[in-house]
Order: structure tokens, then sequence, then C-alpha cells
């Protein structure tokens, strides 16, 4: 068993089987799988959920491609960004 | 293209979390249902949202239909067959001075008189629950608690509807559009989509932030606007508290989930109406800032994500459900102002047994599209976020 996204603990399998349950697109997979939302945000597993997610749907990488990116792109403390801030 | 079904007993747009328990209330009941989804299931402001489950309402109406949608939580994951992630912290809403006090005295009343467990909480009492809120940071003199408050998870909960709905016959068709409403002499006869046309004598307008243009299409004006709100949700760490944590006054809303991150949001400093989803470096310091005053040792804690999404605003804060005057057969399931994930289980069994018996109530009465025209609404005031 391969595991795909090592935060959330998803396995290949789990992968090619909620594509075989109609899952298009990585927003799905995460939705249904957690796959992505853990302490890396997906940095190691999107990028391979996507390969597998456009070889098993037969869609291009373009297709599947990661959608809104959501800032801060790296994890930063909540006492910095507060320090920066009047409040 | 016809690559949707021809006909269905109801049509519904929209797949959030109202759309989905909807698909499920009604097919139980036997009709033949179709929901028509622009993107994914959760793609709207259900797969965006906090998820919090309040009982605390300042308006009547909303203390009783959450108190009915906890009463069906509860037992949700065991009635869909599938875990929903339902977990009661309880939520403690903070109460900053005397004013605040005095009202939190009549909405307290107010809600015992219902039934609800809730209590005003000394600044003691409040970090007993809450061990790392700095009360005097808060500025507050004290809280109220309803401890069957709580939160599930919005992606299993509206999955397990949808599923529990498909295993009943109910049809879901995903990125689907629907372009328009089709009519015939004052009563809807389906949804024209971007895949084909599909006739149903009844039509439901849950498309969340986007149900204004819905009723556009079918000649219909609601008042709804959108507001972008914004979240964010920080790294893991240890158990530390069970509550959700809200303040009217300062709008914010906090809660640690299951996994251990600490989700929250606060209105961004500046109020956007419209369909932005920009993420705004001065909602994330507002946001950080304020977090760091009510619970100074999360300071250390890392945000990894921030997000944005819409509420769908109403005058009254209050939600517009059922039918409208002039347009037979077309349902109103919106304008949930920043509520809608909480109170779906019991506006779900509202509108299926008014769709399918022809069933109305009370409450659905006052919450009627119609009551706009009158000048006296009754406002919701207890709304964060
Ligand atoms: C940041 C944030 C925090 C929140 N926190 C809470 C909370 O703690 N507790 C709570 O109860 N509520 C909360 N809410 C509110 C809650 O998310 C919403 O009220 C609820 O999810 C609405 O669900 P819905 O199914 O009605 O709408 P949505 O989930 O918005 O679903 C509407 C769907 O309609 C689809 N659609 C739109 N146009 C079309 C079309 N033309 N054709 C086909 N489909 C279409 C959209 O793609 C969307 O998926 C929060 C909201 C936000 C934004
Ligand atoms: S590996 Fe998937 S979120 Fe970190």
């Amino acid at each position: 068993m391969t595991i795909i996204c090592r935060c959330e603990d998803v396995s290949e399998e789990e992968i090619m089987k909620a594509i075989e349950e109609g899952c298009r697109t990585l927003d799905e997979l995460k939705h249904r799988l957690r796959l992505g939302m853990g302490p890396c945000q997906g940095r190691t597993c999107l990028p391979l959920a996507a390969r597998i997610l456009a070889r098993e749907t037969g869609q291009t990488m373009a297709d599947v491609q990661m959608q809104t990116s959501r800032p801060p792109a790296v994890p930063v403390a909540l006492g910095l960004l507060a320090g920066d801030s009047r409040d | 293209m016809i690559a949707v079904i021809e006909r269905a007993d109801v049509a519904i747009v929209g797949g959030g979390i109202n759309g989905c328990a909807l698909a499920y209330e009604l097919s139980r009941r036997g009709a033949e249902v179709a929901v028509v989804e622009r993107r994914s299931l959760t793609s709207g402001a259900t797969g965006r949202c906090g998820a919090g489950v309040r009982q605390q309402w300042s308006a009547r109406e909303n203390v009783t239909l959450a108190m009915q949608s906890v009463e069906i939580f509860e037992q949700l994951s065991q009635d869909l067959g599938a875990d929903i992630g339902f977990r009661q912290g309880g939520y403690l809403i903070a109460v900053h001075d005397e004013e605040d006090l005095r009202q939190a005295e009549k909405n307290v009343a107010m809600q015992r008189s219902l039934g609800l467990e809730v209590d005003i909480l000394s600044p003691h009492e409040v970090t007993e629950i809450v061990p790392i809120l700095d009360v005097e940071g808060m500025r507050a003199i004290g809280a109220t608690f309803c401890p069957t408050d709580g939160h599930a998870d919005p992606f299993k909960t509206t999955y397990a509807y949808a599923e529990a709905a498909r295993r009943q016959g109910a049809h879901f068709y995903r990125f689907t559009t629907v372009t328009d409403i089709l009519t015939d002499q004052g009563s809807v006869t389906g949804v024209r989509t971007d895949r084909g046309d599909l006739s149903a004598p009844v039509v439901v307008n849950a498309a969340g932030a986007w149900s204004k243009q819905i009723a556009a299409m079918a000649g219909v004006e609601v008042p709804n606007v959108p507001y972008k709100k914004e979240i964010i949700v920080t790294e893991r760490m240890a158990r530390v508290f069970d509550a959700m944590v809200i303040s009217f006054r300062d709008g914010i809303y906090f809660s640690q989930q299951d996994e251990g991150q600490v989700l929250g949001g606060i209105p961004p400093p500046e109020t956007v109406t419209g369909y932005h989803l920009e993420p705004t470096f001065s909602f994330l310091q507002h946001m950080a800032a304020t977090l760091a005053r009510y619970a100074p040792v999360l300071s250390h804690i890392n945000v990894i994500r921030q997000w944005t999404g819409f509420y769908d605003v109403t005058p009254d804060a209050r939600p517009i459900l059922g039918p409208v005057e002039g347009l037979e057969g077309f349902i109103q399931c919106h304008g949930f102002s920043g509520h809608g994930f909480m109170l779906a289980p019991m506006v779900a069994r509202l509108l299926a047994d008014l769709i399918v018996d022809g069933a109305g109530s009370p409450i659905l009465e006052s919450l009627n599209l119609a009551r706009f025209e009158d000048m006296d609404i009754e406002q919701e005031h207890s709304v964060v976020g």
C-alpha cells in the first residue's frame, strides 16, 4: 500500500476508490479524504495526487491543476502577525 | 446534449449542505429528486465554513430551529450511516460589560423558557471551561455558555447526506450549471442547464450566495447581499479546549477542531460586498491580534492556511424559506446570513414536509420572502464573523 498523503494518512488505494466513486477534481479528493489538508498543506501529496487523478480520469495535468492559492505561503506565527498590527 | 435525466419531482439548485440535506429528506419521503451543482458538492459556503452549531440566538425562531437541528445532529451519524464528526463542546459567548450582561440575561431567560440548558459564567468559570482564555485581554466580565452547542465536519456531513440520498434514489449532477428557470403561466416547469433541460414541477433555490441570480432567472427579486468572509486555520496542537469561543462585540469566533487545529474568523477590517474571493493581509493581522489578545498562548502557534467564502445576508439576518407569491412551485432556501450549516437539518425537514405533504408551519410562514414587504421585521442580533 502506497501512502500518498503522509500528514493525513491517505493511501493510493483510497484515492483510486474515491475516483472510482466519482471524484474528478483535487478539491473533491481534499473534501472526501482530507488529502492535502494536513500540516504541510499538500506540498508533497497534492502533485502526486494530481498525477494519479490525471492518469485515472484521462485528464491532462493542466485540467486537474491546483485551484485558489491560500496564503500564507509559509506557516507564520500568530504572535508575529499580531505584532504588526495596531489592534 | 442531454446528459441529465429528463424529469424529476423536485429539482434542487445547489449542492451545499442545504441542497444535500433536502435531497435526503425529500427522497426519504418518496420524491424523485435531482440536485444540480455547478462545481463539486461543498464547493460553496459549506466547504469554507466554521460549521459551528449554536442554539444561543436572540430571535426565538432561530433558537427553536437550532435546537431542533441539534436534536437531529445528535442522531445524524446513525441515521445517515456515516460519521459526521458532530461534537458538543459548547459555545462560550463573551459578555463585555453591563449592557452586554443585560442583553445576555434577556437572551438566556428566553432560551431557557424554550428548554435550552444555558448559563451565565463568572470570569473564573470562563477559564475553567477554556483555560487558555485571558478574560482581561478579552475585556470581558463573564460569558454565557450552552454545553450542547458544538460543531460538525461540513464535508463529512454534506457527503453523508448526499450518499444517503443517492441510496434512496436521488440523482446528483455535478459540474452542471443552471442557466435558467423554466416557467409556464405562473408555475415553474423545470430548469435549463448547460447539459440539457430538466423538467420538474418544483424547483428549490438552494444556491447559497448565488441564490439572488437563480431567483432573478425566474423573475423573482430577493434582498440578499453577498459578503466576503475570511477564516484561518492554525497548525495542530494538543487538545486544550472543546468550546467554540465567540464575541458579538469583536465579531470573533474560534474553536479547536478534531485534529487539533484552531479554526476561526472575524469580520475583515474593510467590509466587502460582492463576489470577491481574495484573502487579505489586513484580515490576517486583525484576526491574529484579536486571537492573541483572547488567548495569548496561541501567539506561538503557526497559521497554516487562510481562505474566504460568502455569507448570503438578508436585511434581518434570517433565512428566506418556502414558496413565493405568483410563481407556483418555486421554493426558496437561502439567505442564511452566516448560519446556514447549523440550521440545515431542521430546515430540510420543514421544506420536505411542505413540498411532499403541503404541510406549512408558523416558522416557515415567518421566514417567507413576503416578510420584507412589511416594515416590522424581527432582526437577529447575535451574528459573528
Ligand atoms: C467563513 C464562513 C464561516 C461560516 N461559519 C459558519 C458556522 O460556524 N456555522 C454555520 O451554521 N454556518 C456558517 N457559515 C455559513 C454557512 O457556511 C452557510 O450558511 C451554508 O454553508 C450554506 O449552505 P448552502 O447549501 O445553503 O449554500 P452553499 O454551500 O453556498 O451551496 C450553494 C451551491 O450552489 C451552487 N450554485 C451556485 N450557482 C449555481 C448554478 N447556477 N447552478 C448550479 N449550482 C449553482 C454553488 O456552487 C454552491 O455549491 C459560514 C460561512 C462562511 C463563509
Ligand atoms: S502530505 Fe498531504 S497534507 Fe501533508
